[in-house]
């Protein structure tokens, strides 16, 4: 167990190399309840998000899931989000961000900041907030033979949800009490997979369900080791790592992720200017000759200069080849070109790929 | 090799203690069960070429798994002999046999061994135990 933004968490339950192969050949389900979640509903909610976040809220349809980014005003990533858009049994729309764990806080702190009482409480225009992070837990269930596993144990059509798309849904197991819970195609895995939110006094009643239902599909629970190796295979940032508030979301090939012709945000003015700049550094892959591992920090280097330093390492179990992302001055970003990485004190030849490492296959084609 | 009759270093080396008729010490020196078990999915050693001079308290090589990479201590001064070099073809199944085939280097001991360091098999238990906490 190890302590993580003020959690305590597996690194594995039994091996991360097992734990990821069964994700990817099978399923894997691992306790993502340290991922921040705050609800935001009223009036006033899409328009105070959308000032908000790097991306466009207006026309999410119901069941909709966003990537998005929160900037400083000098453009830097505060923190990247999944927004999602729900109605609940009444019918009422509502919004849930989900944040990072190690950013909770600092989020909580930056919309308290940008949500005065006046703005808030603007008649017709409220907004009501929640931080629900300690109310419910959050299982990722994920890898190929996740949406068998979950289609018995939920009322919705899983099989035609989409990718990026969630919903309020009734838990049929027995475990759940008959508590509601939310479900979403989605993942840091890079395989097919679900996530589902659950309140906390059932959680341990659900998962042990999952666990027990899984067994036969091959389902092991995963700890934050393999959580990080299936990421990295999946060419998916990771704040801390590849994120920070010194870098922008050009540098990180997260411009997709920027409106910025739409409502004003912190930073948008400043992504203007930056998206009409070349880049400082841009995020790359790298593949190392040596099964070493450059870890973050590594400082990478090309025709003796240094250009640039790693954010993650790790050892792929799918490829078995040491793999990093990196920052590197962009002349020498482009795939194919030969770099040397330090790893504690000793040169490694290394190659410039491009992201993702690992795709999956087409047979598991989302709809 | 029964691991009772082995001395170990905290740092989670073992080392076997052995004597030639020509009145050499030899050091052969692997790694712990209890430290296999705790680095879990190894990916790499680095083990050194004969001839190399260790020093006792000093790193003579390196293992890596997934989480971390350690250094590996010697606990002798002396010079490596020999070299397991096939440990790094089966480091995934390094722990079914951490005190015989997997063992990693022979070193040729240079003067007295100081054992003041180094743990008995019961008292290694104990700080293995500590360190499970």
């Amino acid at each position: 167990m190890v302590e993580f933004a003020g959690w305590s968490m597996p690194v594995q339950y039994t091996s991360i190399i097992e734990e990821h192969h069964a994700t990817r050949n099978a399923c894997g389900i691992a306790d993502i309840s340290h991922m921040g979640r705050i609800r935001f509903e009223g009036p006033g909610a899409e328009e105070f998000l959308a000032g908000l976040l790097t991306r466009r809220m207006r026309e999410l349809r119901l069941g909709q899931i966003r990537y998005s980014l929160l900037t400083n005003e000098q453009g830097g990533i505060l923190d990247d989000v999944l927004v999602g858009y729900y109605h609940n049994e009444y019918g009422q729309p509502f919004y849930v961000v989900v944040v990072n764990a190690s950013n909770r806080e600092k989020i909580v702190r930056w919309i308290d900041a940008h949500l005065p009482r006046e703005v808030a409480e603007a008649p017709g225009r409220e907004v009501i907030w929640t931080d629900v992070t300690r109310l419910w837990a959050m299982f990722a269930i994920q890898g190929p033979r996740s949406l068998e596993l979950l289609q018995s144990l939920v009322d919705a059509d899983l099989e035609w949800m989409r990718y990026y798309n969630g919903a309020q849904v009734r838990i049929l197991h027995p475990a759940a009490r008959r508590q509601g819970g939310i479900i979403s195609r989605t993942g840091y895995t890079g395989e097919d997979g679900f996530e589902l939110s659950v309140g906390a006094s059932i959680a341990l009643d659900v998962w042990n369900a999952i666990v027990e239902l899984g067994k036969p599909l091959g389902l092991v629970p995963t700890g934050i080791g393999a959580r990080d190796t299936l990421r990295l295979e999946a060419g998916m940032p990771l704040y801390g790592h590849e994120l920070d508030e010194h870098i922008d979301p050009f540098q990180a090939g997260l411009g997709y992720a920027c409106y910025l012709e739409g409502v004003d945000f912190p930073g948008r003015d400043a992504l203007r200017r930056l998206r009409a700049e070349p880049p400082r550094a841009v995020r790359v892959g790298l593949e190392l000759a040596s099964r070493r591992v450059a870890r973050q920090g590594a400082a990478v280097f090309a025709g003796g200069q240094r250009i640039g330093q790693v954010t993650s390492g790790s050892f792929s179990p799918t490829l078995q080849k040491s793999i990093a992302m990196a920052y590197l001055a962009p002349d020498s970003a482009k795939p194919g070109t030969e770099v040397a990485v330090d790893v504690r004190g000793r040169l490694e030849p290394a190659m410039v790929t491009p992201l993702p490492f690992y795709r999956r296959s087409a047979k598991g084609t989302l709809p | 090799m029964n691991p009772e009759e082995l001395l170990f270093a905290k740092t989670h080396e073992w080392v076997q203690l052995s004597s030639t008729p020509q009145g050499e010490t030899i050091a052969t020196v692997g790694i712990s069960a209890f430290a296999l078990e705790a680095l879990t999915d190894l990916v790499f050693i680095d083990l050194p070429p004969v001839g190399r001079r260790v020093t006792a308290g000093a790193p003579f090589g390196e293992i890596e798994s997934v989480k971390a990479v350690s250094d590996l201590y010697s606990p002798v001064d002396g010079e490596v002999i020999e070299v397991n070099s096939a440990v790094a073809e089966r480091l995934d199944r390094m722990a079914e046999d951490p005190y015989g085939a997997n063992w990693l280097v022979k070193i040729k001991v240079t003067g007295q061994v100081d054992r003041s360091p180094l743990l008995s098999y019961a008292d290694y238990q104990k700080l293995c135990a500590e360190d499970a906490h």
